[in-house]
């Protein structure tokens, strides 16, 4: 990674990638892979966007944005050589939900475990699990195909967008009048609607609907949810689907193997690089302006940035169509979470569970029924921190041995929900203080040696993660993952290609299909389509066959 | 032995009026058994008190389909139009009003810009109202086991939605799932227009503002428009003429109407019905037997949960029917001064939804089965346009309220008093002599709906209209296009495509359906 | 508090410390909930007990469903295909049970204890289905698969072995009967049932008595070469006597993910239990359907040439593959090499030839043989003994 000298001077490449996010990287290691000459244009000082590695208290590593690695696609993993530039992705076990009464609600992978848990609270439910994951998986499988494929465009006449269309469509169909009817429920339920269909445990249907909420300005009744709780099942680690993982090292080292990879093809990364402007002569874009007047020249452009700062920011109206712009300021990516990142000096307890339980390597949670849930998206919608919110909590260095010194730890806190603004006004510190405050307490009600084990904790609303990342409002999916932003319709309808309205223009973050999680398909699909463009050989992957 | 009918009709509501219609004119000898006393419905009038009548249920016609006004001649029948194509009226605290007609908007504090917007926006929404209404007056097609008159069907719907153009078609699909308080912010400033539309998604839906798929529920709500209602009407003798006039009708093509029958049973034989018992004992044999009650009541109460499949009983047992969605009646010695209002103004549709986050506050209270301590109202005070609902100087108001729950947590009878309270209160903000001049109240909670006219959980829609429960999907996966698991039951009402509001097209719907597939023959 | 992160391990049977000591081999298995010897001593050996003299095997860890109240005979006959109204007080019926679309959730069977008094006995877990069925049914359900210890003891030296206990009357017990025995004051139900195709009883008991039964069975079989078996030697015996298998020989419906990959009864040979006379039961619309329709598969016996059991094998006909094989063994009692197998219609049809493609490795070396094998109308082993009452002396 070079910082390039300053001096107001032209450069010329074949593709730009503006923004270093895992996303971009995947592009332009594709790009280059097929011997483009490729730069990759990072705002910031370091790499990786949302998936970075930062030691922000001397000896401890923070994963400060996202913090789990599993939907990243082992196609992508293994075609870029990711491994081999550093990449391990470890499993999890693990995981639990808190009660109020002391009591809780544990995962376990093994079935006949999960079984037993779940009897614990419910013995319907547990035996019920088994038709829900049959369910579930019956979803996860029909939209998994189409991970690393571009969305059909169901408006065009295209010959090409007639077959993906009928590709697309003949699953669909193949699961019956009944089954296609499940389907459309699934895809426009709420997570709290479906869970109920299967469950009649509260702590277990609270634990389950996270994964439905989590990123997302929705509460666990609003209608689309069930579809971002697929979201979450659709990963793999080492085949085992729907297991979560941490990359080694904290998330910084996707990001690092990326930008290894993209090297070895020839790529570069540039840091400190804030572009300004998308230039455009002519309907094509001829490259990029940069903050410091500098200029890079390419025929391809390609924005990791989401739609809103790539339309509104870094383009000029003058060379959008009108709609665009419109459907730019529409597309919906709320901020509606934030994050605490916490060293601790030493692994913390927690009430009704064995010290060192192997419950505690996995995520934990302290909302124990639908309805905390949703009272606490109340507070959201209301313009406010949840006062008793939604945490996705976990615990890496039981797992990594490498983000904190050998005994300490270091704790990454998921907050759901935080507003981007304060009933409309900007976060105080007194805003902040308060966020942090709502944490703290809800882990140390359950953890009474909690608060004395803190070493430093960063906490970051809404508005910083925008501020530092880039991300507007702090979305972790650079927009919503509901039905009408997702497939064709992501991130607007017409332009779900991954093509901009001008020629040679691109969009490759996770505001594209299929969307965020640190997949890298936004970032390789992009690519595929970019290449086709350009009468080059494909060097992008297909998708695993199913079985 | 034969039969004396060749379809039993459970129950008189519009839907069950309108089917048994269309299968008479047909030439089967219908038989339809209410167990109101006067069939109808939700199309129903009651005294509440001495002197005072209102429509008991439904207060507003503005969703009935043209083709059976025209086809059951109901302005022949004893249909009498009081008042069409009335305003909507947002009441404002400070007397600024908005007023809505058309794709018109009216107000001290709608900007130019709003009008403007409200315009393009009505025209807009007409077009998808337009192809939602060719999916309403047929049967829901099937996708996969689809014959060709589905295909004939989903090619006209394709075809319809490729009219829309491309930006159309792709706006649709976009604007269709989301919600009204995303759209309504990208439209417009006005708080109280946002507030407005709405509320018009959103009427007896268990759903706030935010709730995605309201906007689905507006441009349901729209389709009246569709159909020529220039905005609600009400109706001489309240909404209890339309029941008439359509059993008028229907007994005119030669149903026959019994009243006063509870049907406690419908029976079948080796999972093919047979017939169905009355209370008294009395069996009746038909070969078709349709059900205009909801889907659970029909299930559960009537078929029963033993006598059909599992996975048929889990399907009905999951129909959401959360209903927020309660009915207040105010008997006034004279007409109440609301400020700013001039008496011609009380005449049309008021309404109090003064902002979305207000709604949505409202809706919140519901979901913890609290009700709204400021809700949103729909007002009516019909004797205004019909004398012979209130005494002399007296009036009649109405009111849909929204929201307060089936069960609130310490049960409606510690409640009840507490909450009328605070609704008069609540109208008291805008007519701030109303309480002086109110002769008698009555609340009708979601529970009371329920037991008054057999709707579960007292869902006017009988079941949630939210996206996973329509289309083929409504009632449930494996009954669709009116055909239930069970061979010969049929059901016609709000539960099955295309739902509920005062349409009708269900019942006509079904009754197609039926004469369609030949088993009444 | 360590206590209950514990409720979640894996649990053993009443019978543990008995079937510990006597699981020479250490070689353990887990079956749902509980660790259960794979075998004891030797498998062949233990194989051999069960059809020479008697054998022992640990069936505790079955589901069984207690169900009661007064709808009982009529909620069981809309949950299963046959008619329960057919199964006496006293009497055990084998069936099957369908979701909605005619394909088979699970086998199991009902034992008809008192009246509306049931126990239904199923392989996989079924609760949730259970209480789905029992909506608009006075019922009761209660999962008591813990509250009871239950013992397979099967062989034709079986009924020698109980008589010997003091069981006084066990020779009267009719196949798929069962009888209430007094043992040390405590109820001991036996009922003729199995999974081994042979002569066979079945012992239910509560699980505080559970050790003494095992030691009393034991002390009294003595004589009649008694000895446990463990899950590798049942599913010899099982495949032998053409038995299916619930997540082998078919997938309970609803776990199916795959479209099409579960079973009807018509198409896994179990025809037979349907009762269309029934007005109601799950399933009964579409298997209607699929009587005038057809079925997509068919299950057949197949008689396997050679001695190579037919594992996963591929069944080709002309060539070209038509089926699979689901359970397979060489059957040393009946000396035949009998295959358990799911053809595509309209092959399967008794007495069909058709070939096995069969792989095979003997010290690392892989073999493909091409074993012509054909359909055979029942499974090769089914001794007179199973069916005499009282069996004779042994």
């Amino acid at each position: 990674m070079s910082g390039e000298a300053a001096g107001k001077h032209v450069n010329k490449y074949d593709a730009i990638v503006i923004g270093a996010g895992h996303n971009g990287l995947t592009n332009a290691a594709y790009l280059a892979k097929a011997g483009l000459r490729v730069a990759v244009l990072e705002r910031n000082p370091y790499i990786g966007g949302a998936t970075v590695s930062r030691e922000l208290h001397p000896g401890w590593t923070y994963s400060n944005c996202s913090y789990v690695c599993s939907l990243l696609r082992p196609e992508l993993a293994r075609d870029l050589e990711l491994p081999r530039h550093g990449l391990q992705v470890v499993p999890y076990g693990g995981g639990v939900t808190f009660k109020r009464d002391g009591n809780y609600y544990g995962n376990y992978y093994d079935h006949n475990r999960q079984y037993r848990e779940m009897a614990r609270h419910s013995k319907r439910d547990a035996n019920a699990y088994e038709r829900y994951t049959a369910d579930v998986m019956k979803q996860t499988r029909l939209i998994r195909p189409f991970l690393l494929k571009r969305p059909p465009d169901p408006t065009s006449l295209k010959l090409r967008d007639l077959r993906d269309l009928a590709e697309f469509a003949a699953p669909f169909l193949a699961m019956g009048e009944e089954g296609l009817a499940d389907t459309l429920r699934f895809w426009t339920k709420s997570v709290g609607d479906y869970l109920d269909e299967y469950f009649e445990s509260d702590v277990i249907k609270a634990h389950m609907a996270g994964s439905g909420i989590i990123g997302t300005a929705l509460g666990v009744y609003s209608p689309g949810t069930a579809y971002v709780l697929l979201h979450h099942y659709m990963g793999d680690v080492d085949g085992n689907v729907g297991s979560w993982g941490f990359a080694r090292g904290g998330m910084g080292a996707v990001a690092s193997a990326l930008s290894k990879s993209l090297q070895a093809f020839g790529g570069e990364i540039i840091c400190d690089a804030d572009v300004r402007q998308i230039v455009v002569r002519g309907g094509r874009v001829t490259g990029v302006a940069l903050a410091n007047g500098d200029e890079y020249r390419a025929d391809v452009v390609v924005s990791n940035l989401d739609p809103k700062r790539t339309f509104l920011d870094i383009m000029d109206r003058s060379d959008l169509p009108p709609e665009l712009v419109t459907r730019a300021r529409n597309f919906k990516i709320r901020g509606s979470s934030g994050k605490l990142n916490i060293a601790l000096d030493g692994l913390p307890t927690f009430t009704g569970l064995d010290k060192q339980s192997p419950l505690m390597l996995g995520d934990m949670h302290f909302s124990d029924s639908l309805e905390r849930l949703e009272r606490a998206y109340d507070d959201w919608k209301a313009g406010t921190w949840s006062k008793d919110p939604y945490l996705d909590m976990l615990i890496p260095t039981q797992t990594d041995p490498t983000m904190a010194p050998p005994g300490k730890h270091m704790m990454t806190v998921f907050v759901q929900y935080a507003p981007p603004k304060i009933q409309g006004g900007d976060w105080t510190p007194e805003d902040k203080a308060g966020f942090e405050k709502s944490v703290i307490d809800q882990i140390a009600a359950h953890s009474p040696d909690f608060r004395d084990l803190i070493l430093h904790c960063e906490t970051r609303t809404p508005a910083e993660i925008e501020a530092e990342v880039g991300l507007t409002e702090g979305n972790i999916f650079q927009g919503e993952l509901t039905f009408d932003q997702l497939l064709f319709n992501r991130p607007f309808p017409g332009y779900a290609q991954y093509r901009g309205p001008v020629g040679g223009m691109y969009l490759c973050g996770s505001a594209t299909h299929p969307g965020g999680g640190v997949m890298a398909a936004p970032g390789a699909n992009a690519a595929r389509e970019i290449l086709r463009d350009l009468h080059k050989p494909n060097t992008v992957p297909g998708g695993y066959a199913d079985d | 032995m034969t039969d004396r009918y060749d379809v039993l009709l459970v129950g008189a509501g519009h839907n069950g009026l309108v089917c048994a219609h269309y299968l008479a004119r047909a030439g089967r000898r219908v038989l339809v058994l209410e167990v109101r006393d006067e069939p109808g419905g939700c199309a129903a009038t009651r005294e509440f008190a001495p002197g005072y009548s209102v429509s008991a249920c439904a207060q507003w016609l503005n969703q009935l389909h043209p083709d059976i006004i025209q086809d059951l001649a109901l302005e022949n029948s004893g249909l009498e139009w009081a008042a069409r194509d009335l305003e909507t009226i947002s009441l404002d605290r400070e007397g600024q009003h908005l007023t809505l007609l058309g794709d018109r908007v009216e107000g001290e504090r709608v900007s130019r810009e709003d009008r403007e917007a409200y315009r393009v926006f009505h025209a807009r929404t007409s077009k998808y109202v337009k192809l939602l209404r060719k999916a309403f007056e047929a049967r829901a097609p099937k996708l996969v086991e689809s014959n060709v008159t589905d295909r004939l069907n989903l090619l006209k719907l394709g075809l319809g939605l490729k009219l829309l153009g491309r930006e159309g078609m792709s706006d649709l699909m976009r604007v269709i799932l989301i919600n009204m308080y995303d759209l309504m912010e990208e439209s417009f400033d006005s708080a109280q227009l946002k507030a407005l539309l709405s509320l018009d998604s959103l009427l007896g839906a268990h759903m706030g503002p935010r709730t995605p798929n309201t906007v689905f529920g507006y441009l349901y709500r729209r389709l009246g428009d569709s159909f020529g209602h220039h905005g609600p009407a009400v109706l001489k003798g309240g909404m209890g003429a339309l029941g008439k006039a359509m059993a008028a009708s229907a007994r005119a093509a030669g149903v026959e109407i019994r009243t006063g029958e509870r049907v406690t049973s419908i029976d079948l034989e080796a999972g093919r019905v047979c017939g169905v018992t009355l209370a008294s004992g009395e069996q009746l044999r038909a070969p078709v037997v349709i059900s205009n009650a909801d889907p659970v009541t029909t299930f559960e109460k009537l078929v029963g949960y033993r006598n059909i499949e599992t996975g048929v009983a889990r399907r009905v047992s999951q129909i959401r029917f959360n209903s927020g969605t309660v009915k207040l009646h105010l008997a006034l010695d004279r007409l109440p001064d609301f400020p700013g209002l001039s008496e011609q103004q009380l005449g049309q549709r008021l309404v109090i939804a003064p902002d979305m986050d207000y709604i949505e506050s409202a809706f919140n209270a519901v979901k913890y089965r609290e009700y709204s301590t400021a809700p949103v109202m729909d007002i009516s005070i019909p004797s205004l346009h019909d004398r012979s609902l209130a005494p002399e100087e007296g009036h009649v108001l109405s009111a849909i309220i929204q929201f307060a729950p089936y069960a609130p947590n310490e049960g409606w009878e510690a409640c009840r008093e507490r909450y009328i309270e605070q609704l008069i209160a609540c109208i008291a903000d805008y007519a701030p002599d109303i309480g002086q001049r109110i002769v008698a109240a009555e609340l009708l909670t979601p529970a009371d709906l329920e037991n008054d006219f057999g709707m579960t959980g007292g869902h006017w829609h009988h079941g949630e209209l939210s996206m996973d429960q329509v289309l083929m999907m409504r009632p449930f996966p494996g009954a669709t296009q009116y055909a239930t698991p069970c061979d010969g039951l049929y059901l016609c009402g709000a539960g099955a495509h295309p739902g509920g509001g005062v349409m009708g097209l269900a019942g006509r719907n079904a009754a197609r359906e039926i004469l369609r597939r030949g088993d009444a023959a | 508090m360590s206590q209950r992160s514990d409720d979640t391990m894996m649990l053993t049977t009443p019978f543990h410390s008995r079937v510990a000591a006597a699981c020479e081999l250490n070689c353990w298995g887990s079956w749902k909930d509980y660790t259960t010897p794979n075998a004891y001593t030797d498998v062949e050996l233990e194989y051999f007990a069960i059809r020479n003299a008697v054998g022992v095997f640990d069936l505790t860890p079955m589901n069984k469903y207690r169900i009661g109240g007064t709808d009982a005979e009529a909620y069981l006959n809309r949950l299963v295909t046959r008619n329960v109204g057919k199964i006496a007080v006293g009497r055990v019926g084998y069936t099957v049970w369908c979701d909605d679309a005619g394909q088979v959730m699970d086998d199991g069977t009902i034992f008809h204890l008192g009246e509306n008094d049931y126990r239904l006995c199923a392989y996989a877990r079924a609760t949730d289905w259970l209480h789905w069925s029992a909506m608009g049914f006075d019922v009761t359900i209660h999962d008591e698969s813990a509250d009871i210890a239950a013992l397979a003891v099967q062989g034709p030296t079986s009924c020698s072995a109980l008589m010997a206990m003091g069981l006084r009357g066990v020779e009267e017990i009719k196949p798929f009967g069962l009888a209430h025995f007094d043992f040390d004051g405590q109820p001991l139900m036996i009922s003729r049932t199995g999974f081994t195709g042979d002569l066979g009883y079945e012992l239910w008991i509560a699980p505080e008595h559970a050790e003494a039964l095992w030691d009393r069975l034991f002390d009294a079989g003595r004589d009649y070469m008694i000895k446990p078996f463990g899950m590798e030697a049942l599913e010899m015996a099982r495949i032998e006597a053409g038995f299916l298998q619930a997540g082998v020989d078919f997938m309970p419906a609803e776990d199916v993910v795959r479209r099409g990959r579960s079973r009807s009864p018509f198409e896994l040979g179990l025809g037979w239990l349907v009762d269309f006379d029934k007005p109601l039961f799950n399933g009964r619309r579409a298997l209607l359907r699929e009587q005038t329709e057809g079925s997509r598969y068919r299950f057949a016996y197949l008689d396997v040439d050679g001695n190579k059991p037919a594992h996963n094998s591929f069944i080709l006909f002309n060539g070209k593959q038509v089926g699979t094989v689901t359970s397979a063994a060489w059957c040393p009692t009946a000396k035949s090499n009998l295959a358990l197998g799911q053809l595509k219609m309209p092959h399967g049809g008794v007495g069909e030839e058709l070939v096995a493609e069969i792989y095979y490795q003997r010290e690392l070396q892989w073999t493909k043989v091409l074993a012509p094998c054909r359909v055979i109308e029942s499974p090769p082993f089914n001794p007179p003994r199973r069916r005499a009452t009282p069996p004779d002396a042994c």
